[in-house]
C-alpha cells in the first residue's frame, strides 16, 4: 500500500464559521475509504477540496507527492460521482459517457469502444441513444458512474451516491459500487452517513464529527475497538454508561464491579464504559452481573430488541430468545466485551 | 389546478372577442373587396408590387437588430447571471428593467433630441473634435431605435435560462476537465439556447412589424412593413390591403418560427414573462394577433 493522496493541516471555515479544523488524513492507493459523519461534519467539504471545487484556507492537499492546492478541477486527476448526479440534459446517454473523452481529444473509435464497456459495466447495455431525463433513479446513477469512470481517474470521488435510492436499490447498488471498485482497481472516496453502508463497503472508514476526526480504521476495528464514546455511540448501536476505573482490568459501573481488559487509565478515573447491544447476555436473575426488568421487547427479523432497566440505566440487549415484559432477568457481560474509554 | 378551471371562463372569452375574433376579421378583410366578394387580388397586387421590397428591407432591418441584441446581451446576460451577489443580480435587472416603465415613444423620441444635428451626440462629437454624425433619419438610426427598445427582450430570457442553469452541471464540466472556455462552449451555451430562441423571437416580431420606431427616427426615408400596413389603414383607407400584408407577414413570422422547439420556448416564455410584464405597455396591435397565432 502506498500513499495516495494526503490531506496535511487543512483548515477551512464558511464565513468564520469552521467546518474543518487542523484535519490531516492520507488515503492510500486503491482502498474504498469512506468518510462517516453526521449532517454537516464536513464530508462534502473534504470531497470538494480533493476534486478542486474548494481551496482550503490552510494546509496542503498532495497528490503522489505533487502539491495539488491550487490546481484546477479539470486538471486533477481524480473525477466524482456527484450526489445529485449532474447528467447534462442536452446530451443523450452516450454522449454523457462520452463527454469527458472527447474533451481530452480521444479518437472516435476508442471512444466508441470505452463507452461500451461502460455501459457493459454498469449493465446498461443499449441505452446509448436514450434521454438522460427518461431514465429512472438507480439508471441515472449508474450512467453518471459510467461517465466518471469511463475517463479511467486515480481516484473517484463519491458524495452519498446512493442517497436518492429506495433501500432494494441501495443494496444493489452497494454490491454493484463495490464490484466495479475491484474491477478497476481505482481509488473510492466515499461519502455516507449512514453507517450500515460504510460498514459494508469500505477497506478504511474516517468517522468525523464537526470536522475534527474522531478514528482512522477497517470496519471491523471500528466496530470492534471505537476510540471514544462518540464512535461508539455513532457506529452500530451501544449502550454507553458511566462508570469508574479503579486500576487495570478494574472497573465499576451500574453499582457493580467488573473485570475488564483495558488497562492504563489513572486510578479512580471516570469514563465511559461501551458494551454492544449483542455482547449483553441475557440470563436468569440468580446468574446475572445485574438484575433488570424488561421494558420492551420488538422482533427485528433475526432477533429480539429488548431494553432492560436496571434502576440506574437502561440496557439495550439484543437476544434470540424473548422475554416478556415485566420480566426480571439477569445481564451479564464477559470482560472482553467491556470497553473503557476516557471522557471526551 | 381543476379548481380553478371555472375561473377562467372571463379570460377564455375575452380572448376569442379579442385574438380570435379579430383575427379572423383581418383574414376576412384580406380576402375580401370593396364590395365583400371573395378575391385574391390584394395578395396579387402584393407579391407583385413594391411593397414585396419594403417586405425584405424590413427582413433585413428586424435581423440586424435582433443580432446586436443578442451580441449585446448574451453576453450582459451572462455576466449578470454568472455573479455570486443576489444584490448585485437584482440591481442589475431592476436597470434594465426600468427604462421600460417610461412611455415607449417617449423613450424613443428622446433619440431624435439625442441624435439630431445640434444634439447631445453631435455636442459631445464636436467637444472631442469629431463629427458631425449625421445619422438621425436613416436605417442606422432606426436599428439604434430597435436595438435600444428591445435589447431588455433579449437580455431576460436568456438571463431567466442562465441564473437557473444548475450550478452541479458546471462543475460536472469542470470534473470532467473542460476549463472556462469549453465549459462555456460545452455545457452553458447549448443548455442557454431556449433562453436565446425565445429572446430572438421577443426581438425580431415586434423588430419586423414595427411603425412607431421607423416613424419617429426613420423619419420618411426608411419605410418599413409595420409603416405600410398602418398607412393603409390611417391614410390611404384600404383596410382590405391592409389586411392583406398583415396576413403575409403573419405567415412569415408563422414559418420561421415552426423550426424553433416550441415546448422549451413556452418554458422559457413563461418565466421571463413574469419579469417582462412591460410587454403590454409597449402596445404592437399587431404583434398582439401574431403572438397568439404561433402559440
Ligand atoms: N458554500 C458554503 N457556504 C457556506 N457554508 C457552507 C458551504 N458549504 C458548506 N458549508 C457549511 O459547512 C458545513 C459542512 O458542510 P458539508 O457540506 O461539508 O457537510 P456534510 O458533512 O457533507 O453534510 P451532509 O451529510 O448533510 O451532506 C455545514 O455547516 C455547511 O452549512
Ligand atoms: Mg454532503
Amino acid at each position: 500500500m502506498t500513499l495516495q493522496i494526503e490531506l496535511k493541516n487543512i483548515n477551512k471555515a464558511f464565513d468564520d464559521h469552521p467546518v474543518l479544523v487542523d484535519l490531516n488524513l492520507g488515503i492510500e492507493e486503491d482502498e474504498f475509504l469512506t468518510l462517516l459523519g453526521p449532517s454537516g461534519c464536513g464530508k462534502t467539504t473534504i470531497l470538494r477540496l480533493i476534486g478542486g471545487f474548494e481551496t482550503p484556507d490552510s494546509g496542503s492537499i498532495i497528490f503522489e507527492g505533487r502539491d495539488i492546492t491550487h490546481l484546477p478541477p479539470y486538471l486533477r486527476p481524480v473525477n466524482t460521482l456527484f450526489q445529485q448526479y449532474a447528467l447534462f440534459p442536452h446530451l443523450n446517454v452516450y454522449e454523457n459517457i462520452a463527454f469527458g473523452l472527447r474533451i481530452k481529444k480521444i479518437q472516435e473509435a476508442e471512444i466508441k469502444k470505452r463507452v461500451g464497456e461502460m455501459l457493459n459495466l454498469v449493465n446498461l447495455r443499449g441505452f446509448d441513444k436514450r434521454r438522460v431525463e427518461s431514465l429512472s433513479g438507480g439508471q441515472q446513477q449508474r450512467i453518471a458512474m459510467a461517465r466518471a469512470l469511463v475517463n479511467r481517474p486515480e481516484v473517484l470521488l463519491l458524495d452519498e451516491p446512493l442517497g436518492a435510492l429506495d433501500l432494494k436499490l441501495r443494496k444493489d447498488m452497494q454490491v454493484e459500487l463495490k464490484r466495479i471498485q475491484q474491477e478497476t482497481g481505482i481509488t473510492f472516496i466515499f461519502v455516507t452517513h449512514d453507517q450500515e453502508e460504510a460498514l459494508t463497503l469500505s477497506d478504511r472508514i474516517v468517522v468525523l464529527n464537526e470536522g475534527v476526526i474522531q478514528q482512522i480504521g477497517t470496519p471491523i476495528g471500528i466496530y470492534n475497538e471505537p476510540s471514544n464514546a462518540y464512535v461508539a455511540d455513532f457506529v452500530g448501536e451501544s449502550n454507553i454508561i458511566e462508570g469508574v476505573m479503579h486500576r487495570d482490568y478494574d472497573v465499576t459501573f451500574s453499582n457493580h464491579r467488573f473485570v475488564c481488559v483495558d488497562v492504563g487509565f489513572k486510578t479512580d478515573e471516570k469514563v465511559d464504559v461501551v458494551i454492544r447491544p449483542e455482547d449483553v447476555e441475557i440470563v436468569s436473575p440468580q446468574e446475572g452481573m445485574l438484575t433488570g426488568r424488561v421494558l420492551s421487547c420488538l422482533f427485528l427479523g433475526v432477533h429480539y430488541e429488548m431494553r432492560i432497566d436496571t434502576g440506574n440505566e437502561v440496557y439495550l440487549a439484543h437476544s434470540t430468545i424473548a422475554r416478556d415484559v415485566g420480566d426480571t432477568v439477569g445481564i451479564r457481560v464477559i470482560p472482553d466485551n467491556i470497553h473503557v474509554m476516557r471522557k471526551g | 389546478m381543476k379548481h380553478f378551471k371555472n375561473l377562467s371562463a372571463p379570460y377564455v372569452v375575452w380572448a376569442l372577442i379579442f385574438i380570435v375574433v379579430s383575427l379572423f376579421m383581418v383574414i376576412f378583410y384580406a380576402f375580401t373587396g370593396e364590395t365583400g366578394q371573395f378575391t385574391t387580388q390584394h395578395f396579387v397586387r402584393f407579391f407583385s408590387g413594391s411593397t414585396l421590397g419594403t417586405l425584405f428591407q424590413s427582413l433585413k432591418i428586424a435581423l440586424i437588430s435582433t443580432v446586436i441584441c443578442l451580441i449585446i446581451g448574451y453576453p450582459l446576460a451572462y455576466i449578470i447571471a454568472m455573479s455570486t451577489s443576489g444584490r448585485y443580480r437584482a440591481t442589475a435587472i431592476m436597470l434594465i428593467v426600468i427604462p421600460m416603465w417610461m412611455n415607449f415613444l417617449l423613450r424613443t423620441y428622446a433619440w431624435v433630441t439625442i441624435l439630431s444635428k445640434n444634439g447631445i451626440l453631435n455636442s459631445l462629437l464636436r467637444m472631442v473634435g469629431l463629427g458631425p454624425l449625421d445619422i438621425l433619419y436613416t436605417d442606422w438610426a432606426v436599428v439604434l431605435g430597435m436595438v435600444y427598445n428591445f435589447l431588455p427582450f433579449m437580455i431576460l430570457p436568456i438571463y431567466t435560462v442562465l441564473e437557473k442553469m444548475d450550478q452541479g452541471l458546471i462543475e460536472a464540466a469542470a470534473d470532467l476537465g473542460c476549463n472556462k472556455v469549453l465549459t462555456f462552449v460545452k455545457v452553458i451555451f447549448p443548455l442557454s439556447l431556449p433562453g436565446v430562441v425565445s429572446g430572438v423571437a421577443m426581438v425580431f416580431i415586434p423588430a419586423i412589424s414595427t411603425f412607431e420606431i421607423t416613424a419617429l427616427l426613420g423619419g420618411n426615408k426608411t419605410n418599413l412593413i409595420g409603416n405600410v400596413i398602418e398607412q393603409q389603414f390611417t391614410v390611404t383607407g384600404d383596410w382590405h390591403y391592409g389586411s392583406a400584408i398583415s396576413v403575409v407577414l403573419m405567415l412569415f413570422l408563422l414559418v420561421s418560427l415552426f423550426f424553433t422547439d416550441r415546448e422549451e420556448r413556452d418554458k422559457v416564455h413563461a418565466s421571463a414573462s413574469d419579469m417582462v410584464d412591460t410587454h403590454q405597455d409597449v402596445a404592437f396591435p399587431e404583434t398582439n394577433q401574431q403572438e397568439v397565432h404561433y402559440d
